[in-house]
């Protein structure tokens, strides 16, 4: 009996936990990534844990769990707050764009603000903390709030000297919260060897969320970790996340999973020769490319053009550039014939020119998310991401850029990172980007006769028949041609080299055809004079055929007569008739 | 003794009317403990001259934002300044008489 029930609950969990229905119901934060993290936001109607040390962000972490719930989940909200007053709360998050006395009057939110530290308190006797469940569940009556934001509840523990009390109070609270069915979010601050100063994460055990603050480099990047979350998967990574122009945002690191789609579509490189080396018609679309090469082997060039043709078939391009100005650019590409300033006054192209040390590593990944996002480019290109590794360290950058090239995977863009390697080794960033990108190709110059010339390759095309050939890489005022180089026994020749061995080829050709010309004069003489001596050879033969058949009638008539003349000598002679004679003679005799 | 202390037990001593404000919630027993020992307190220092306000959060929670009310019973000293909170059922009548400042010299 015992058995079969353990068998029976045995059953329901792993239909639990294989179902993702039977998940838990969640409240979407609205904050972005945080939702990705968790699978679908906070345990609804229970309440979070989010702790971490000073300055971390865990305010407004609950400000904009709140904010989000009203504006964009019609779910109004209570922020409890113990540490910063009503008006401070509200200018802080104004700045980020956050109305909160509209919803304040609007009848969507309380702000409620205890002070509790303020004055000494004497305590005789044995006391509860009603006054705050009466005073928080006003609030929620209120404004029909659905979402609870308690920061930084371990105040208590300072205003109150019996801390079994407010212990024991705390456990009450957070029990009431999951009554009262409201999504509560309560920070904490974090302690020695415990996630909270007073430990009570204890109390909140369905879901824990960590922040971090840590400087490496001199970079400060904040990062979030989902602790804990019962009766739900979640993300267990450390996520970097940010607080930018738009409150926070979480960046998942493999969330987006390998599982976008893949489209089949070919976008032009803009260099026709690149077209038809790539296969056919270019790169996919929503590929991932990269075009490494050392200085000044027009790298930039080819991430124009490309920007170019994608302007030119009526698609957006969105341009990082983190070397040079958009001006610069546009003069710069002038010079070589692409015309970008029409594409740019077509609203069809946009610079994002920044030195990448302005922005951290995460910001900068915020950055270009943000200004995809709202200007949702068919083609995104960086130039160069090798500049991004004097912000971060490699690892960084290339969990940065992997990101990066899934998020922009996921929304189909077709993406260009130029980097820059210095001398023939690939670069630093480019060992770590070569595995994500599909298409790699490689600009070099090569040096001879006194010259530098460019050449470029494919180095890979994933999914592509691609040429293994190398082309010789020209910058025309008419933009990027690609021409075949020569190679031949002196290696591969470029420039004036390849120019000179196409004229030697040239002369060869002719001096070749003369060649033939002979020889076939050559021949048809040789043909005469041998049928000329076979003609002769002929009539030598005939001759002697004639003679032969004359000699053979000769001998004929020439034995007859022998025959005659004995017969006749015989006659002539009269006598013995008997003497032997050849054949016919002594016949003609008897 | 200096001259605020001096200010301070002629105060004590004058007949000016305590004004002292009790948070509870309800009927609890906390609640009617911490009155009755209140006023027993009141009765025996305080003789002829205080009032005691007694606020229910129950019936109106907004009135605990006056005085930043999180604990009950509550008692909030309003008058003589300065405001001064003494928490829980006023049990222990040395506590309180320290709390409230009196007999004990000093605001």
């Amino acid at each position: 009996m015992a058995f079969s029930q353990a068998g029976a609950a045995y059953q329901m969990v792993t239909n639990g936990s294989s179902d993702s229905v039977a998940e838990i119901p969640k409240a979407p934060t609205g904050i972005g990534g945080l939702d990705q993290v968790t699978g679908g936001g906070l345990p609804r109607g229970r309440p979070t844990l989010v702790c971490g040390p000073a300055g971390c962000g865990k305010t407004l972490l609950a400000m904009e769990f709140i904010i989000r719930g009203i504006t964009e989940y019609e779910e109004p909200g209570v922020f409890l707050a113990f540490e910063e007053s009503a008006p401070d709360l509200i200018a802080n998050v104004a700045s980020l764009g956050f109305d909160l006395a509209k919803a304040q009057a609007d009848g969507k939110l309380v702000i409620d603000h205890i002070d509790a530290l303020s004055g000494e308190i004497e305590e005789s006797g044995d006391w509860d903390l009603e006054g705050l469940f009466l005073r928080l569940g006003a609030a929620i009556d209120r404004v029909g709030a659905k979402r609870v934001a308690i920061d930084t509840i371990e105040t208590l523990f300072g205003a109150f000297s019996n801390a079994t009390i407010v212990r024991s109070e705390l456990r009450r609270l957070f029990a009431w919260l999951k009554d009262r069915g409201v999504t509560a979010v309560i920070t904490g601050e974090r302690g020695e060897g415990t996630l909270t100063r007073f430990g009570i994460e204890e109390y909140v055990s369905d879901c824990v969320i960590v922040l971090d603050h840590r400087v490496t480099a001199q970079a400060s990047t904040r990062r979030l970790r989902i602790l804990k979350y019962r009766g739900s998967h979640h993300g267990t990574n450390e996520y970097p996340f940010l607080i930018g122009e738009t409150g926070v945002s979480v960046l998942p690191i493999t969330t987006f999973g390998l599982s976008h789609n893949v489209s089949e579509e070919r976008m032009s490189t803009g260099v026709s020769r690149l077209d038809s080396m790539l296969g056919e018609g270019g790169f996919y679309r929503g590929s991932t490319v990269l075009v490494n090469g050392t200085s000044g082997t027009g790298k930039s060039t080819l991430a124009a053009q490309f920007c170019d043709a994608t302007c030119r078939g009526g698609e957006r391009a969105m341009y990082f550039a983190f070397e040079e100005s958009e001006a610069e650019i546009v003069r710069n590409m002038r010079s070589v014939g692409i015309d970008l300033q029409q594409w740019v006054d077509a609203g069809l192209l946009k610079f994002r020119c920044l030195r990448p040390s302005l922005l951290g590593l995460e910001a900068h990944l915020f950055d270009v998310q943000k200004f995809v996002s709202d200007f949702e480019p068919a083609v995104v290109v960086k130039d160069p991401v090798s500049d991004l590794l004097r912000i971060g360290t490699e690892a960084d950058v290339s969990a940065m850029l992997t990101r990066q090239v899934d998020f922009l995977k996921a929304r189909g863009v077709t993406t260009l990172f130029t980097s820059l390697t210095a001398g023939t080794q690939p670069g630093r960033a480019d060992q770590q980007l070569s595995s994500l990108v599909d298409t790699c190709l490689l600009v070099k110059t090569l040096e001879g006769n006194g010259e530098l010339n460019r050449v470029l390759y494919v180095l890979k095309a994933r999914g592509m028949a691609h040429s293994n050939q190398i082309r010789e890489f020209l910058l025309t005022d008419h933009g990027i041609e690609l021409a075949d180089v020569y190679v031949g026994p002196q290696g591969v020749l470029t420039g004036s080299a390849r120019q000179a061995q196409e004229a030697l080829e040239v002369s060869d050709g002719q001096a070749r055809a003369q060649d033939l010309e002979q020889r076939r004069v050559n021949l048809e003489r040789r043909r005469e004079s041998v049928e000329a001596q076979t003609a002769a050879l002929w009539r030598e033969f005939e001759d002697e055929a004639d003679a032969v058949g004359r000699s053979l009638s000769h001998g004929n008539t020439g034995a007859e007569h022998v025959a005659g003349q004995r017969a006749e000598q015989g006659r002539l002679r009269q006598a013995d008739a008997a003497e032997p004679s050849p054949a016919g003679a002594a016949v003609g005799v008897s | 003794m200096t001259r605020a202390n001096e200010a301070w037990l002629s105060l004590v001593e004058s007949d000016e009317v305590w004004s002292l404000r009790l948070y509870v919630a309800g009927q609890s027993p906390k609640s009617l403990q911490a009155f009755s020992n209140l006023t027993t307190l009141c009765e025996e220092h305080l003789t002829g001259r205080y009032e005691i306000e007694v606020i229910d959060l129950v019936e109106d929670p907004a009135m605990a934002e006056h005085d930043d009310v999180l604990a009950i019973p509550t008692l909030v000293r309003r008058i003589p300044a300065p405001p001064r909170k003494i928490i829980g059922d006023l049990s222990d009548t040395d506590r309180v008489l320290h709390g409230l400042r009196i007999g004990t010299g000093g605001p």
